[in-house]
């Protein structure tokens, strides 16, 4: 099967045609919001709503928090792991699996009951405190992929060589992890920041259920009243989710030139 | 009788000749061996061999038949690649019976073969098992037993000793060359490691930059290399550089010494510079006998490897090695100390002019 | 004295030192806990539970009425359905890309692609769907406008369950191919060369080498998408909503109170979904470690 062989050309094709045209077909909708001409006015109306904005603005900032709280959260786990505690590796890969296992719709539904308004942490009793009950779901949520990005930066770098040479010139473990070990895997470290972002901003069980103003719940209302502008916001998360990615591909073309000065 | 022809055979990808001019003759039951650097050729000859690769031009023939355009699958030859290539879905008798299998031979034949071939490898107790389970030498060992399973006319070796432990490639070599000369069958063998070739083979090609530099049996190859790359390749060498100075007599002037050399000088031009070879163990320590050659240094090192003495000793511009048997009798040389070193006159290997 | 007190001081050092380690994992478990484990866990004890907390049966054997059996069937099959095509043509996609002769910057362009299409699920895909195949959707404008076959007049519509599988395979048949593709680059291409020594041909190659050494890779792949499938529900939710009413949209309305108020009912149903999804994806594990054995 040297020779590029027909089946292969068709297959190829297929698949082109299958992805390509919802998101030409998306395009195009997006362009008809003014009867008989294209126009970007479903854009313009768009950026001009108040929602979009404060929803927007919204997601962010939880998509910011959870990636502090997330990289806080894994990457002195992973290196604990890695230098002193490799026993334990099985258990944590388990419980990275989790999020992945269990539907999201399920893991909500756990929170509302395990910390609805009667119970030993009544974070649903609030508006704040569901916010942050929000947060930490999502940590949830991107924590298999978080954890995956930093494992292997880790790897790639001998944490053990690094540790003991800061350790000889009398630095404590808060410095070793903040100035040793967490600069030399940034490119993991912003690859996984990148995943959380795009599947915070786009998240829509967690953020539906527990009543809160983000950017999913917005995307569905939007969907559900209006006719064009809902192909818009579509153009616009696709466009963000390939940012993202693309920004991901970059940085980790980047590290390999980088991460051979750790020497 | 010949039995495998390669002839005037060529590869090119493009502006690039990775293989140019090779013509061979291989007689029934020969075990020929393609040594060279990565990059000469080898593989890509012995591809060419199995099918896998067309050649540009030439041809190929095997007992007579013209199988340059044949494909792989219908030359009925064995072959056994550096990493093993077996069928992890399979169990080693699984492996073994493929090619049998593939032809639709009758299930008692497969098995009654399978249970041969296993017995010849000395592994009938690992039938059951997944390659997963084998070590490398086993592995290996298996993937000869399936390559001969379906009884091919030529057997391929790439370079099969390559991934495995230097003790496991010895005894692997030896019992591979056995099971050869056993069965009569036809081989090739590719390998950069000259002590493999010199060892295991009938004939030796050496190949070099897509070239053949030299065929001929490993006595020869050793003793009387043609080249320069022949000779530096193979073994360990001294060349050192020089002039003729009477291709009549055998005159030659090496790093300013005056020797006699005993052969080679034909065609050769007086005033023309040359170089010459010689092998370490062809030097002896000590004061030169008539009719030897003799040259003068200082001892720069001595190495203890054991069974031999590997002297390093400084003349005008070059060193040279000398190698001598251990003898409890007689203590190696000290550092520093002014030597002399003889050899006889037939052991100077004049390299052709670059 | 010095000689005995040696020892001590670096044994002393390296039990901080672990135990440096183990308060420095603590704050990851105590999330693990709080946040992955209790939560469904209790939730699990939930569906075991009635109004007041006693131990009962009564909400496993109310997942057995018509309108529940009829819903976890619905998302079985819808989820089949998306894995079954999915593994299937997110299959043949990676063989074309990685074996099929095509030009060598396919590759990074598929993989590239595939990681952002599997993220992209959701409101947005629904929305990308209907704009494509809704009764004003792009093709089937163009459908009808160049054809003449107007695909709503014979049958077709996107807000169902052909719809919402169709939507599905956007984000499986990329998953597929993430899955599948390092099982194919483990395909080593001295197999087929071997083979061909051995005088078998293409088909048999394909037949008794490369499908055997693939099969528990597209099995355990196809598991993995059965369950992805299975637990989805924004995409479900945007696009036929309570029309179509799988397991998750049921378990969404039951949370939001919009049916009778009757949570440990709910407790019953996200312990089916879990128990579905939980399953799928021990197989799928299973057969992965045992394809990434036999390829060692």
């Amino acid at each position: 099967m040297k020779r590029g062989s027909f089946g292969a050309w068709l297959a190829v094709a297929l698949g082109v045609i299958y992805f390509l045209a919802p998101l030409i077909a998306t395009f195009e909708f997006s362009l008809r919001l003014k009867r008989g001409e294209y126009s970007f006015e479903a854009y313009r109306l768009v950026f001009a709503s108040g929602n979009f904005q404060s929803s927007f603005l919204y997601s962010a900032i939880l998509a910011l928090v959870t990636i502090v709280l997330g990289v806080m959260l894994v990457a002195p786990t992973a290196y604990w792991v890695q230098l002193r505690l490799p026993r334990l590796r099985a258990l944590v890969e388990f419980i990275t699996l989790l999020p992945l296992v269990i539907p999201a719709i399920v893991l909500v539904f756990g929170y509302i009951r395990l910390y609805d308004s009667s119970s030993w942490l009544p974070l649903t009793g609030s508006g704040f405190g569901t916010d942050v009950l929000l947060t930490l779901g999502y940590v949830a949520l991107a924590m298999p992929y978080m954890y995956r990005s930093i494992d292997t930066g880790l790897r790639a770098i001998d944490v053990r060589t690094l540790t003991e040479a800061a350790e000889s010139q009398g630095a404590t473990w808060p410095v070793i992890l903040l100035r040793v070990i967490l600069p030399n895997i940034r490119s993991a470290i912003l690859s996984g920041a990148f995943l959380t972002f795009a599947i915070v901003i786009g998240e829509f069980t967690f953020a539906s259920l527990l009543n809160r103003p983000a950017f999913g719940p917005y995307l569905q209302l939007v969907g559900a009243t209006r006719a064009y502008e809902p192909a818009a916001l579509a153009v616009m998360a696709f466009a963000i989710t390939w940012a993202c990615m693309g920004l991901i591909q970059v940085i980790g073309q980047g590290a390999r030139g980088s991460s051979a000065g750790t020497r | 009788m010949t039995f495998l022809q390669l002839n005037n055979l060529q590869k090119s990808y493009g502006a690039n000749t990775v293989v140019k001019q090779f013509d061979l003759s291989i007689e029934r039951g020969e075990f020929v061996t393609f040594l060279g650097p990565s990059g000469c050729g080898k593989t890509t000859t012995l591809r060419m061999v199995a099918g896998f690769e067309t050649p540009s031009s030439g041809e190929i023939r095997i007992d007579g038949r013209d199988v340059t355009n044949v494909s792989a699958s219908r030359r009925n030859i064995g072959m056994v690649f550096q990493s093993y290539a077996l069928f992890p879905n399979m169990t080693v008798a699984g492996n073994v019976g493929f090619g049998l299998r593939v032809a639709n031979r009758p299930a008692a034949e497969i098995k009654a073969r399978v249970d041969e071939m296993l017995e010849m490898i000395k592994l009938p107790h690992l039938r059951d098992r997944y390659p997963y389970q084998l070590s490398g030498g086993q592995q290996q060992r298996v993937s000869l037993a399936r390559a001969l399973a379906p009884k091919p006319q030529i057997l391929l070796l790439d370079e099969p000793l390559s991934a495995l432990d230097a003790r496991i490639r010895v005894s692997l070599r030896e019992e591979i060359r056995a099971l050869q000369i056993k069965l009569g069958i036809t081989t090739i063998f590719v390998t950069h490691d000259q002590e493999e070739a010199l060892s295991m083979s009938d004939r030796v090609v050496v190949m070099n930059e897509g070239r053949v530099d030299q065929v001929g049996a490993p006595f020869e190859i050793y003793n009387d290399p043609r080249t320069r790359f022949v000779a530096s390749f193979i073994g360990t060498l001294n060349i050192l550089d020089g002039r003729i100075v009477d291709p009549a007599t055998g005159a030659v002037s090496i790093d300013g010494q005056d020797v006699i050399a005993g052969r080679g000088l034909a065609g050769a031009q007086a005033g023309e510079a040359r170089s010459f070879a010689l092998r370490p163990e062809a030097l002896t320590l000590g004061p030169g006998v008539d009719g030897r050659n003799v040259l003068r240094g200082v001892i720069a090192e001595v190495a203890f490897l054991g069974s031999v003495v590997r002297v390093r000793m400084r003349l005008k511009e070059s060193v040279i090695i000398v190698d001598t048997f251990n003898s409890s009798a007689v203590k190696p040389p000290a550092l520093g100390e002014p030597a002399t070193v003889s050899f006889a006159r037939e052991d100077m290997i004049v390299l052709a002019a670059s | 004295m010095s000689s005995a007190a040696a020892p001590r001081p670096s044994r002393r050092r390296a039990l901080s030192q672990q135990l440096g380690a183990w308060l420095g994992v603590a704050p990851f478990f105590i999330f693990a806990l709080m946040f992955l484990i209790l939560p469904t866990v209790d939730l699990l004890i939930g569906a075991f539970q009635d109004h007041q907390g006693a131990f009962t049966f009564d909400n496993i054997q109310r997942l057995g009425q018509p309108s529940i059996v009829a819903s976890y069937w619905l998302s079985i099959e819808v989820s089949a359905a998306s894995a079954l095509f999915g593994a299937l043509f997110g299959l043949a996609l990676a063989l074309a890309v990685l074996r099929g002769g095509l030009p060598g910057w396919l590759r990074p362009t598929l993989m590239t692609f595939s990681g952002v299409a599997s993220n992209f699920a959701g409101v947005p895909l629904a929305f990308a769907f209907i704009a494509t195949l809704g009764r004003m959707g792009f093709v089937t404008l163009l459908l009808a406008n160049l054809f003449g076959f107007n695909i709503y007049a014979a049958g077709f519509n996107i807000f169902t369950f052909t719809g919402l599988t169709l939507t599905y395979l956007y984000f499986q048949i990329p998953l597929m191919i993430l899955v599948v593709t390092p099982a194919i680059d483990g395909i080593k291409r001295e197999w087929g060369d071997a083979a061909a020594t051995l005088g078998a041909n293409q088909m048999q190659y394909w037949r008794m080498v490369v499908l055997p050494v693939l099969w528990p890779s597209i099995m355990g792949a196809s598991l993995l998408l059965f369950a992805n499938a299975f637990g989805a529900i924004a995409t479900a939710y945007a696009l036929t909503g309570p029309s179509l009413n799988i397991v998750p949209i049921l378990l969404y309305a039951q949370i939001r109170g919009d049916v009778l108020h009757d949570p440990n009912l709910g407790y019953a149903l996200a312990l089916g979904m879990l128990l579905i999804t939980g399953v799928s994806n021990l197989a799928y594990i299973l057969l992965r470690s045992r394809s990434e054995r036999w390829l060692k």
